[in-house]
């Protein structure tokens, strides 16, 4: 037992150390670097930068040295918990994402909760009422939620919001809590704000999700262990929740590690669109710009963010399945 | 009041007391592509402290008997006529058909697993691995009695220890899967009687043994038997199992019962030519090593394509062209314990 910890453990720093490589790696590969975009911004709105600046300002970041040496020098700071300054922002990094990582955490783990909390019930139903209409229903729905991209979906909701009930849907907050500073008002201004993101966020994401379930539990309601568990003379609804619903949760709770990702990277278009104070945009940005500390800053703790929803959904998966507890041992 | 173990239960009915009666039971599943007459017409009896084996080759509708007798056929499969009377409490209640009850009302709850109980062929996929075995014992025992949780988890035990699994109180907080095939199928049945059932049906409870096991969990089924006067049905296609445990014998064949009798009249006296193939199929200890096995010959028909007349015609060594081909042979009583369907003894409408 002790030892799955550490061996799990000792695979999620590695996995964090490849993912810092590699978001290195990605952010360097377009060709150029940060000073070779700032010039072109600079000449684009008439005035000149000089050779020299160029060269000053390469030296400033220590874009002319080699790239591992650069990445180097980059995690060095990073593990002393400094993430360097953002290159166009003229601004450390954690300034400038400040608390949008959270709130891209908060609306992910929102999304996640409401995927959930529709797929779980709507699967169960669907399985257990196979071929009704009910189930036909569902289908339909999910299939449409599965093709109409989220964006989109964003957009008609902002739009219909704005045309009849006179609001505007986006954003995290409503203008007056904006810059203020955080209250129980605040707080409750972002609980407010927190469903319609959430759910546009978890619509693909539900529709996959209810498909895994009706799959899974049609296949476990046909074991035999559910007869035993009839003839034991239980209920149909008991026999159902706690048996075959419970053997269905398991590739359930593994779907944590996966969705999680597709989460994050969903809510970049759904950020822009509804403007939402999370990283998204910010990720964007700094990719165009090149602005290499703040786009690896970010895109590392993105991962690192993956790799321990991953780490939570073994833990997860360990406490549904006996089984895999037991392996261990 | 915690439920009396099967050891000192208070009035064990008299053996030979009729308990379960099925009468006429068919069991169709309707599909698109046509009717599946699982079961299609069967009926049989059976009697406290006495074991009806049941016998037919794969697909012959053993199952969905067991299954219908409970009421827990899958859709689409459907009870379509027939009675199944059960005279709850060893007899000593009012006879109920149980297949007028609703497959999920209250009244059919309480008689699965407290009147009825069923044992199954695969003791691994017939329980869950997400729970102990105790969890699952213990879950019937306090369905059908009023039993604390600490009462019911001392019973399991005490039933663990009844079916011969050592160290009981460890084994009772085990999961399935931490258990051998023998071990578990002991188990399956401690849990089967747990409520202390009156009829216990035994689907294949040793199809997945090795034969030292199988051994010994016949012999445990038969001292179970004896101590609690249990009506047993045993489902099986070993004729060797039918001659070890069964008193009477019911003979299958794609749904219907094709003759019925006393064990020894069966192995003696065979009338019906399927209960004769399958005789002839069974090794015999006399038989040299290693001669050829006699096969009933040709396949079993498809279910939805069952064969006009007499369903065993074209397997039939004593087919009479024109009369089995043309319709099914009527039921001919030969005494009050014998019957079989079969031109050959009647059966002429
Ligand atoms: N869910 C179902 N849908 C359609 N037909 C079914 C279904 N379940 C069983 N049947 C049919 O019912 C018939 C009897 O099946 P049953 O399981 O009772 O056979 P069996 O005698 O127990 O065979 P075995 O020795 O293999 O266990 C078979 O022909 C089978 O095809
Ligand atoms: S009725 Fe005819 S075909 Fe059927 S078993 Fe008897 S002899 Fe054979
Ligand atoms: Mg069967």
């Amino acid at each position: 037992m002790i030892s799955f910890f550490v061996r799990r453990l000792l695979l999620a720093i590695l996995t964090m150390w490849v993912v810092s490589v590699l978001s290195y790696v990605i952010i360097q590969l377009p060709p150029g670097d940060f000073v070779d975009t700032y010039i072109s911004q600079q000449s684009a709105s008439g005035s000149t930068v000089s050779a020299a600046e160029a060269q000053s300002l390469r030296e400033l970041y220590g874009l002319d040295q080699p790239v591992w040496i650069q990445y180097g020098k980059w995690i060095t700071r990073i593990l002393t918990g400094d993430f360097g300054e953002s290159m166009e922002w003229r601004q450390p990094v954690k300034d400038v994402i400040g608390d949008r990582l959270w709130f891209t955490v908060l609306i992910s783990v929102a999304a996640l909760l409401v995927t959930w909390g529709l797929a779980l019930p709507i699967g169960i139903y669907s399985a257990v009422r196979q071929y009704s209409f009910g189930d036909y229903a569902f289908t339909l729905i999910g299939f449409v939620g599965l093709a109409v991209p989220n964006f989109l979906l964003a957009l008609i909701i902002m739009y219909l919001s704005f045309r009849y009930l006179g609001a505007n849907a986006g954003g995290l907050f409503s203008a007056e809590f904006e810059l203020a500073p955080w209250s129980w008002a605040k707080l409750w201004d972002l609980i407010k704000h927190l469903p319609l993101p959430s759910v546009i966020l978890a619509l693909g994401g539900t529709a996959q999700l209810i498909r895994i379930m009706r799959a899974n539990l049609l296949d476990e309601l046909r074991r035999p262990y559910v007869v035993t568990a009839r003839a034991k003379g239980l209920p149909e609804r008991w026999v159902v929740l706690k048996y075959p619903v419970r053997a269905a949760l398991n590739p359930f709770a593994s779907t944590v590690a996966y969705l999680f990702p597709y989460l994050v990277s969903g809510s970049v278009i759904i950020s822009i669109v509804l403007s939402l104070p999370t990283v998204g945009p910010l990720l964007v940005r700094s990719l165009i710009s090149q602005d290499m500390f703040l786009a690896g800053t970010i895109v590392l703790l993105l991962g690192v963010l993956t790799v321990i929803g991953t780490f939570i959904s073994d833990l997860v998966l360990m406490w549904v399945d006996p089984r895999i507890r037991h392996q261990m041992d | 009041m915690p439920p009396t173990l099967m050891a000192e239960r208070a009035a064990a009915p008299a053996a030979g007391t009729p308990i379960l009666s099925v009468r006429g039971l068919k069991t169709y599943f309707r599909a698109d592509d046509g009717v599946v007459r699982a079961v299609d017409g069967v009926s049989f009896d059976v009697r406290a402290g006495r074991t009806l084996g049941i016998v037919g080759e794969s697909g012959c509708g053993k199952s969905i008997t067991a299954r219908s007798i409970l009421g827990i056929v899958d859709r689409p499969g459907k009870i379509e006529a027939g009675e199944v009377w059960l005279t709850p409490g060893g007899g000593t209640g009012a006879p109920i058909d149980l297949a007028k009850l609703a497959s999920d009302s209250a009244e059919m709850r309480a008689i699965r697993g407290k009147e009825i109980a069923l044992v199954f062929q695969e003791p691994m996929s017939s329980f869950s691995h997400y729970y102990t075995v105790g969890n699952q014992i213990m879950e019937a025992i306090r369905l059908h009695s009023d039993a604390t949780k600490q009462q019911a988890h001392a019973r399991a035990v005490e039933l663990l220890r009844l079916v011969g699994v050592p160290k009981p109180e460890r084994r009772v907080d085990e999961y399935p899967f931490q258990l051998s095939g023998g071990l578990r199928q002991r188990v399956m049945i401690a849990m089967a009687l747990a409520c202390d059932p009156h009829v216990l049906i035994a689907d294949e409870p040793t199809t997945a043994l090795d034969v030292t096991t199988q051994a010994q969990i016949l012999d445990l089924m038969r001292e179970l038997q004896a101590k609690r006067a249990l009506a047993l049905i045993l489902i099986t296609h070993d004729m060797g199992v039918i001659a070890e445990m069964a008193d009477d014998v019911v003979v299958m064949y794609l749904g219907r019962v094709v003759e019925r009798g006393p064990v020894d009249a069966i192995f003696h006296d065979p009338k019906h030519p399927y209960t004769q193939a399958l005789l002839r199929s069974i090794p015999s200890i006399m038989a040299t090593p290693r001669t050829k096995l006699a096969t009933i010959s040709g396949s079993i028909p498809h279910p939805l394509n069952r064969p006009t007349g007499c369903p065993f015609h074209p397997r039939c060594p004593d087919f009479k062209p024109g009369v089995c081909d043309k319709a099914e042979p009527a039921t001919t009583v030969i005494d009050d314990r014998r019957e079989v369907a079969c031109f050959l003894y009647g059966g002429g409408a």
